[in-house]
């Protein structure tokens, strides 16, 4: 068989950045948690707090890790492996990573030393605005990168000269139409994502009657931020899909399974089989017009379906259709969970509640889970383009000898596979020993407000443990 | 050599710049990790990893600031250099990868710990040795054309003394990075570890000078072919001063130790700053022979600039951030200044 490099390198870079987001969307979330967590304490003195955000604070330290090193192989991917597409788009894309690196990596890795190791150098205010600064710079990292990828699925503000990509406005760039739904629904995503990580967490200890207090305060407080975000996301994510209609049409004919090139009453297909060669479904099961309810506010609107395009460019329709149900659904099912879990607190059983307490355990991947689909109905929706409209995927691959990105493929599955078994035992690990007591952040707390005094305490106490042996 | 001063010239050396902070900065770090299978006993690696886990991430960011400063101002280089050197690359980057986790995983580890003090020296090495050979490629020039993707260009003995010679040289910057952060046996170990590397590292840079000049005729013309050489005579003589003081002061810390008296702190100190200047003398050495390329002989730095659209978006980003990413990241420095403490800080 001969081996097709282009497809290689696709399934590489699909590889390498699916393994990438599920450390950002965890870590974007769980440093903003830390960041109130910490605030909380300063302002309330409550204990309870700071025992939060310093046994979370070493979950996120191996998240974050495996982040940095998973990325940094990202913003070589484009070039080893799509180097045409580098060439073509550079000046797009480059000068918009450039500042991603200027004003949010350089800013995380600056101030997470300090977040992680600074407890005893500085004092407690500086050590917040640390961690505050760190979360920033998750955020303002996601801008960046998101309005690079909003731009390839909603290019505007660029012109071709010399057969190269220019950018003519760069707010039109930036600013694209797809960017805010995006960056607001990505946003709100790794926050859902943090929040259910660390609800079922909280949920594993009172299910085994660990941690208690501990397990309480954390539940009740993730349970109330999944009550505002869950409903808040499906609202993005509906008025995201109605720019999705607008601006990538054949998509959106995926995503939804409708194949006549014009289609009125469409109905939500809950479950369906598309089949590609012969055009159609198999196995529908479907709510009659509520798809044009949904994205035309009207039962009888009329959508663009896949057949309006030549087959060449329409993108692989099963993945998309079936990625978007998995989001859907578990997007669904988290407001399932807030709405049933914040009625039993207020009912008063919430914590005895075992049959409610399991599941929940159990949702630590969700929000993984739905981020991965929806990135995926996001990418494979918009092929067989790279830049929307303008650039194809096919045409700027590196025209590298295939066995050797088969190669890399090997290495990265392998080393990753091998990596994502590791952090998965270090997370649990980390939570099987569950939080410091209370007691004993209150020793140190004392040290937190004299710096210099902190750190010779710790040796103290570093000493005296010694000494025990 | 025509100099026309523009914006592409000011992100060449912007691009140099990037370039040389991340080889002081990473090569100290990276250098650690080579330097760890000299070191025994588990004190000893828990003392090395400290004294660099609070700052490798910030370090290996310039990596990345040079990647993207590479895709935003010179795109076609990007482009040639990334896909040209896509197996040295793709292990550097997965030598980084196991390097980076191991921090993390390794204090966290009880029974696993071998394997991570593993996966930390072999990453770091790994690492060295292919930014390295990339070097030495890039110095050497290439008759194939380096847009030739599936060329093994890369691979020939001079770039693979080069993989060589920059692992001894980070393992240098690391000897004197241990000289100012630690104490007693290990400070002295480190001493000694410096003078030896510091005798290779000036081998190395004397043979790869040699080498590059007699096979290289256009950089044998740069440097001899007329009077202007004279203004890059200071370089060499400036290396060899600080070559001299660097082994004085190693010394000297052996001899303060042996005669038991307090070591003195400019000589704790001293060694990392000559280190890192003669790093400085080599880099700007290097630029010499090979401006304005970016990839010797087939591209230059004009030839691969992006539009001035581009250029001058990133500008006010670059003035205003790089300077203030420069505070921060000394004052993260001075935070944890002093000797590394024997004892599990933080988190
Ligand atoms: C919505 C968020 C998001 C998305 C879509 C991406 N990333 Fe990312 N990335 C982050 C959010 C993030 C982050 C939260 O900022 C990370 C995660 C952990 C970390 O250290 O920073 C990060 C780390 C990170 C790093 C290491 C930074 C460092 O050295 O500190 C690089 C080089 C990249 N990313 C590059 C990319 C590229 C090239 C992407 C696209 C193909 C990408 N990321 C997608
Ligand atoms: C982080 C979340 C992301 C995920 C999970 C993701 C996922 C994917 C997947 C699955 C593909 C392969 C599609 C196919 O070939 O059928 C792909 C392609 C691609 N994506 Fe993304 N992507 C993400 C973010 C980004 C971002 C932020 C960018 C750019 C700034 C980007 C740029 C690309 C490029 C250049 C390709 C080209 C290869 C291809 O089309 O196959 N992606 N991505
Ligand atoms: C419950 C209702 C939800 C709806 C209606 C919805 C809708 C959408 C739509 C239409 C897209 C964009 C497709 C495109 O641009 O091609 C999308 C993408 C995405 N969704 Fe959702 N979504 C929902 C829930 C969720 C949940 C719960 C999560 C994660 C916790 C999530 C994570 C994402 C991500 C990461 C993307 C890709 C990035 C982006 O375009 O923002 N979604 N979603």
């Amino acid at each position: 068989m001969e081996l097709d490099v282009a497809l290689l390198s696709r399934l590489q870079f699909a590889f390498t950045v699916s393994f990438h987001i599920i450390f950002p969307s965890i870590t974007i979330g769980l440093a903003t948690l830390i960041a109130i967590w910490e605030g909380l304490w300063l302002k309330t003195g409550n204990p309870q707090y700071l025992q939060l955000a310093k046994f979370w604070i070493k979950p996120f330290a191996i998240t974050f890790g495996m982040g940095v090193v998973s990325g940094i192989v990202l913003s070589y991917e484009f070039g080893t492996n799509f180097s045409k597409f580098s060439e073509l788009a550079g000046a797009v894309l480059g000068p918009l990573m450039a500042y991603e690196v200027l004003t949010a990596f350089f800013l995380e890795a600056g101030f997470l030393g300090v977040m992680l190791f600074g407890w005893q150098r500085v004092s407690a205010k500086m050590h917040f605005f640390a961690t505050v600064t760190v979360a920033i710079g998750t955020w303002i990292s996601a801008f960046w990168i998101i309005a690079a990828n909003s731009w390839m699925q909603t290019p505007q503000g660029h012109q071709w000269v010399n057969g190269k990509l220019e950018v003519a406005s760069w707010l039109e760039v930036i600013f694209n139409p797809s960017m805010p739904y995006r960056l607001v629904h990505m946003l709100l995503a790794a926050m859902i994502t943090a929040t259910f990580v660390v609800m079922a967490t909280h949920a594993w200890y009172l299910k085994r009657g660990e941690h208690q207090d501990f397990g309480r305060k954390g539940l009740s407080m993730m349970l109330w931020f999944a009550l505002v975000l869950t409903p808040l996301q499906a609202w993005v994510g509906d008025l995201h899909g109605l720019n999705v209609k607008e601006h990538q049409p054949v998509k959106l004919a995926a995503m939804e399974g409708i194949w006549q090139e014009k289609e009125t009453n469409v109905p939500l297909l809950l479950f369906a089989l598309p089949d590609m060669k012969n055009e159609t479904n198999h196995a529908e099961l479907a709510l009659p017009g509520v798809a044009s309810l949904i994205l035309t506010h009207n039962w009888h609107g009329e959508l663009q379906g896949l057949k309006s395009v030549p087959a060449a460019d329409r993108p692989y329709v099963p993945m998309v259709f079936f990625s978007f149900r998995v989001m859907v659904g578990i997007g669904v099912l988290m407001i399932g969970v807030a709405l049933v879990g914040n009625y039993l607190r207020y009912r008063g059983t919430l914590y005895q509640a075992n049959w409610f307490l399991t599941p929940v355990s159990w949702l630590a991947p969700a929000g993984v889970i739905a981020v991965l689909a929806g990135w995926y109905v996001v990418e494979i929706g918009r092929q067989p383009w790279l830049v929307y409209g303008l650039i194809r995927t096919s045409d700027v691959v590196s025209p590298l000898p295939a066995e050797r990105v088969l190669f890399s493929l090997t290495l990265f599955v392998l080393a990753y596979s091998l990596l994502f078994a590791v952090y998965l035992y270090f997370m649990r690990k980390l939570i099987k020993k569950g939080p410091a007591p209370v007691e004993q952040l209150q020793q140190q707390r004392i040290g937190v407000k004299a710096s210099g005094y902190a750190l010779s305490f710790t040796k103290q106490l570093a000493d005296e443990s010694e000494g025990t042996h | 050599m025509e100099l026309s001063l523009g914006l592409p010239l000011f992100y060449f050396l912007l691009l140099g710049f990037a370039v040389l902070m991340y080889v002081l900065l990473d090569g100290f770090d990276l250098g650690i990790g080579i330097l760890y299978p000299w070191f025994n006993t588990d004190a000893e690696h828990d003392h090395l990893m400290r004294s660099v886990s609070h700052v490798w991430d910030g370090n290996e960011t310039w990596l990345v600031f040079g990647g993207v400063i590479l895709f935003g101002a010179f795109p076609a280089a990007y482009a040639a250099i990334a896909s040209q050197f896509y197996l040295p690359i793709v292990l550097m980057l997965l030598g980084l990868i196991f390097r980076g986790v191991a921090f993390e995983y390794r204090f966290k580890s009880d029974s696993s710990r071998r394997w991570w003090n593993t996966a930390f020296a072999a990453g770091s090495s790994l690492a060295a040795f292919c930014q390295g050979l990339m070097l030495g490629t890039l110095v050497q020039g290439s008759s194939d054309s380096l847009l030739n993707q599936s060329s093994l260009n890369w691979l020939s003995p001079f770039s693979l003394f080069c993989g060589f010679a920059v692992m001894a040289g980070y393992a240098l910057l690391a000897c004197c990075y241990l000289v100012m952060k630690s104490r007693g046996e290990l400070q002295q170990k480190a001493a000694r570890y410096g003078q030896r590397l510091l005798l290779a590292v000036m081998l190395a840079m004397l043979l790869v000078s040699l080498w590059t000049v007699f096979i290289e005729a256009e950089i044998r013309l740069r440097w001899f072919g007329g009077w202007h050489g004279l203004w890059f005579v200071p370089l060499p003589l400036l290396s060899l001063l600080a070559a001299r003081l660097l082994f004085r002061d190693l010394g000297r810390v052996q001899r303060q130790f042996q005669a038991e008296q307090e070591v003195q702190s400019r000589h704790e100190d001293r060694p990392f700053w000559l280190a890192a200047s003669l790093f400085l003398f080599a880099f700007a050495g290097l630029v010499v022979s090979v401006f304005p390329y970016l990839l010797p002989r087939q591209l230059d730095y004009l030839q691969a600039a992006a539009p001035d659209s581009s250029l001058q978006f990133m500008l006010p980003g670059i003035f205003i951030f790089v300077p203030l990413i420069c505070a921060y990241t000394l004052w993260g420095y001075r935070i944890f200044a002093g000797k590394v403490e024997d004892f599990q800080e933080g988190y």
